[in-house]
């Protein structure tokens, strides 16, 4: 039987100046189908989803809805068309309630009242909560519900998974098979093998702007998709370096913080982080993990506890002081260039950052500071049209490169790195975790915090659980699987604890 | 006893007077902030306001006229405001400042060269004009002792002021509308997403700021200055009234409180007995600001999100920016 898709896209094309986004790209969703769009970060899967929700306007190519063609023209257009948008970053109004922000808009376009869409599809969230005071997963499901009142039966969800725990994936999961079951259309965009292979049917990959093919989920597997979205067959796994046990490097103990207003932020953190040890930080999104940075970089001052390098206490010592002893740290927030870095000075400017204090004499001399951005690029394979062009101008994954870089170049003991990969694809995160790897081999100790569980699990030697401000669990990684990290980062009891209680 | 009685039925009866202008450039900023958009040309549209009011009463007698050009004028410097922040995203801040020096510029102008063209010098209203705008007493209510002189003998300019906080109250609180306005200055990227046409939302409040803030403008001109035109007319009263913003924290019921004890403050020192206090006039001018600090201190320590300014107020909306 010939059935008409929900979603077809023909020859669709967007160009920005010079660079062409999206090049001819065909695309069909059925409905009561999920598809996942796959692609690496500029590969044009942002732009096509945009083009369909209203954001940009295509350059040529056309789009057919339930086979009849449409111009979208703005979100509007796109919500009477049935398509329903979940923004990567949530688009939600925090000081109103989750009803509010579901009734937004015009009210001739709401089909459903919010109770009976929570009903339907078994969703769980408060309606009368106000979005501020809403976990990351309560914020997606009022994102979902969004859509649902409007009675969209076209979903497109970018990058849903990012901010979840295992267990929220999987209940976004089940919500998503809900839908599928309801006979919507609906187009995941991820580039995580692993959740491609659990919920979508089909997968559409995309490399450079051109759609390279689409298979159904059952006929493939990770590795000919990976060679896909590449173009080359790569390595996927992440290594651990073995390395000898080193000297215990840094250490905490008992370490708690309060943010000004006197709410908890962590609580008697204690552990010790060897030389030529990856350990990793896990958590859902605001456990503690921006604080318990801070804190040992000096930025903030703990409230109680000891912290001591090399058995040196280093409480209460600058900023400045700290990264003279040794500690590195890059941080990578998730507007990526929030700190670390100025978006608006070039390579050279922002290694002098760190080192113009060490210069003598008034003016600055920026000839060191060039060679070793000229090095950095180099070494690094950093894109980039020259060394003046600011920082703000490249892209995530190359920003992320120059940070990194430049803490690396410090030649620190202790390196703390925040989801150094975030965003990233699966090549340059390959390259993240080899500088990584090199710097452990050095002896460097590293403080790893990170979101995906099987990268903690494969590259750390041991994970810390954060839940809420306390550390829940060490876990040496060989023991460690993604559903006990899971279950430690909500706070729950695993199985065998109750055994033993 | 009684002496003192009619003293401060006197102070807050000039206080009630002095509020009304103070209340329509709070409410119309209010109303801007609301949309996202921070418009320090207050005190500029008060003034184009006050001179187009003025002189269309100073040339057609027709208080229709005088009410309408001095909103359209307000308006129009609303407008030129919107063009630049909304449709050409320039700076807010030096927008809305350069707004307030061109309408002061613009009406101490057009306010002088009035003069200079006017057979004695001086240009003032006439008696019939002033008289529309001149206290109503309201059968049955004015007659009430101490509150109804107090409260039932004012000018339909302040009942018009009071009706428009009570209705952007329940707009904002209440209406469908509003909420989509509120959702505009919040976070305006969820709201595009919502299908809210949010610059058409942006202009349509800003151009009514704009309106009302020239309603002050007009009443200044027309009544605290009782129709007699003078140089620099709103001395600063439209700053105060955004001083109120804060001090009502966005709401525009506490804004009517606000503007009574701004305008309280404003002429306490014509009602202190210079017998008993004798203290520079300055100090008196400046009290208004001290409160606001006080409360920008203690409403940045309760912190709750819901009284604070609209999360997005200031910053300009591009759709395609990432």
């Amino acid at each position: 039987m010939q059935f008409t898709p929900a979603i077809q896209l023909i020859r669709l094309t967007k160009c920005f100046d010079s660079v062409t986004a999206c090049d001819c790209i065909d695309l069909d969703v059925r409905r009561g189908e999920i598809l996942a769009l796959l692609g690496e970060n500029g590969s044009g899967k942002t732009t096509l989803t945009n083009m369909l929700s209203g954001i940009y306007q295509p350059d040529a190519g056309q789009i057919l809805l339930d086979g009849k063609p449409v111009i979208i023209r703005s979100p509007r257009d796109a919500i009477r068309q049935g398509i329903g948008m979940i923004h990567q970053h949530f688009k939600l109004v925090e000081v109103m309630t989750a009803r509010e922000n579901i009734l937004l808009g015009q009210q001739s376009l709401i089909k459903t009242n919010p109770e009976d869409a929570v009903k339907a599809f078994g969703l769980k969230v408060g309606l009368n909560k106000k979005v501020y005071d809403m976990s990351v997963s309560e914020k997606q499901t009022v994102e979902i519900l969004k859509v649902l009142c409007r009675g969209a039966d076209k979903l497109i969800l970018d990058e849903p998974t990012a901010v979840l725990t295992p267990q929220e994936i999987q209940s976004l999961f089940d919500t998503l098979h809900a839908m599928r079951k309801e006979g919507k259309a609906i187009i995941i965009i991820t580039h995580k093998l692993e959740e491609v292979m659990a919920v979508s049917d089909r997968v559409t990959v995309l490399r450079k702007g051109v759609n390279v093919g689409t298979v159904g989920t059952g006929q493939t597997d990770r590795f000919s998709l990976t060679e896909m979205m590449v173009g080359q067959a790569i390595d996927l796994d992440v290594k651990r370096v073995e390395t000898p046990p080193g000297q215990p490097l840094l250490r905490l103990d008992k370490v708690s913080a309060e943010d000004d207003s006197g709410r908890t932020l962590l609580k008697d953190i204690s552990f010790t982080l060897n030389q030529g040890e990856i350990l990793g930080v896990a958590g859902v999104a605001g456990s503690g993990q921006k604080a318990l940075c801070e804190i040992i970089a000096g930025l903030e001052n703990p409230s109680g506890g000891t912290i001591t390098l090399d058995k040196q206490p280093i409480n209460g010592l600058s900023p400045r002081e700290i990264i003279k002893r040794g500690i590195s740290m890059a941080f990578i927030p998730e507007d990526r260039l929030g700190m670390g870095l100025v978006g608006g000075l070039n390579i050279p400017d922002n290694l002098l950052l760190k080192t113009y204090r060490d210069q003598k004499g008034f003016f600055l001399k920026r000839k060191p500071a060039r060679l070793e951005g000229e090095e950095m690029i180099r070494k690094l394979k950093i894109v980039t049209p020259g060394l003046n062009v600011k920082i703000r101008k490249l892209s995530g994954g190359n920003v992320q490169k120059v940070l990194l870089g430049r803490e690396i170049n410090l030649s620190p003991k202790v390196l703390i790195t925040a989801y150094p990969v975030r965003g990233l694809d699966i090549g340059a995160s390959m390259t993240i975790y080899d500088m990584l790897n090199e710097q452990k081999r050095k002896g460097v100790g590293i403080l790893f915090v990170g979101e995906d569980l099987d990268v903690l699990i494969s590259l750390c030697d041991r994970i810390l659980v954060l839940c809420a401000g306390k550390v829940s669990a060490i876990v040496e990684s060989q023991f460690a699987t993604k559903a006990l990290l899971g279950m430690k980062m909500t706070g729950l009891k695993t199985d065998k604890e109750d055994e033993y209680a | 006893m009684n002496g003192f009685m009619d003293q401060l039925t006197a102070f807050l009866y000039a206080a009630i007077l002095a509020s009304v202008p103070l209340l329509y450039g709070t409410l119309g900023e209010i109303l801007s902030q609301k949309a996202g958009n921070l418009n320090l040309g207050v005190e500029g549209m008060m003034y184009l306001g006050a001179v187009a009011g003025f002189l269309a009463g100073y040339h057609t007698n027709s208080l229709v006229l005088t009410l309408l050009l001095g909103m359209a004028a307000g308006a129009f410097g609303a407008a030129i405001y919107a063009l630049l922040t909304v449709a050409l995203k320039a700076n807010q801040n030096v927008t809305g400042l350069t707004l307030t020096i061109f309408g002061t510029g613009i009406a101490n102008f057009l306010g002088e060269q009035a003069k200079l063209n006017a057979p004695m010098g001086t240009v003032f209203l006439s008696n019939e004009l002033k008289a529309l705008l001149s206290p109503i007493r309201v059968a049955g209510l004015s007659d009430l002792p101490f509150i109804g002189p107090l409260l039932f003998h004012h000018s339909i300019l302040t009942y018009l002021a009071i009706l428009c906080g009570i209705g952007m109250s329940l707009y904002l609180k209440r209406s469908h509308l509003g909420m989509n306005l509120r959702a505009v200055g919040e976070n305006p990227a969820a709201a595009d997403a919502m299908g809210i046409p949010v610059n058409l939302y942006k202009y349509v409040h800003i151009l009514v700021s704009g309106a009302l803030s020239g309603l002050g403008g007009v009443y200044i001109s027309m009544v605290t200055a009782s129709g007699n035109w003078q140089p620099n007319i709103i001395s600063g009263q439209g700053w105060i009234a955004i001083a109120l913003v804060i001090f009502a924290s966005w709401k525009p019921l506490r804004a009517i409180l606000g503007s009574l004890v701004f305008g309280a403050l404003s002429v306490l020192r014509l009602y202190i007995p210079k017998d008993l206090i004798d203290i520079p006039s300055a100090f008196f001018s400046m009290l208004p600001f001290v409160v606001t600090s006080l409360v920008l201190v203690i409403s940045s320590i309760r912190m709750k999100r819901e009284n604070q300014q609209p999360a997005s107020c200031g910053i300009n909306y591009f759709r395609e920016e990432r």
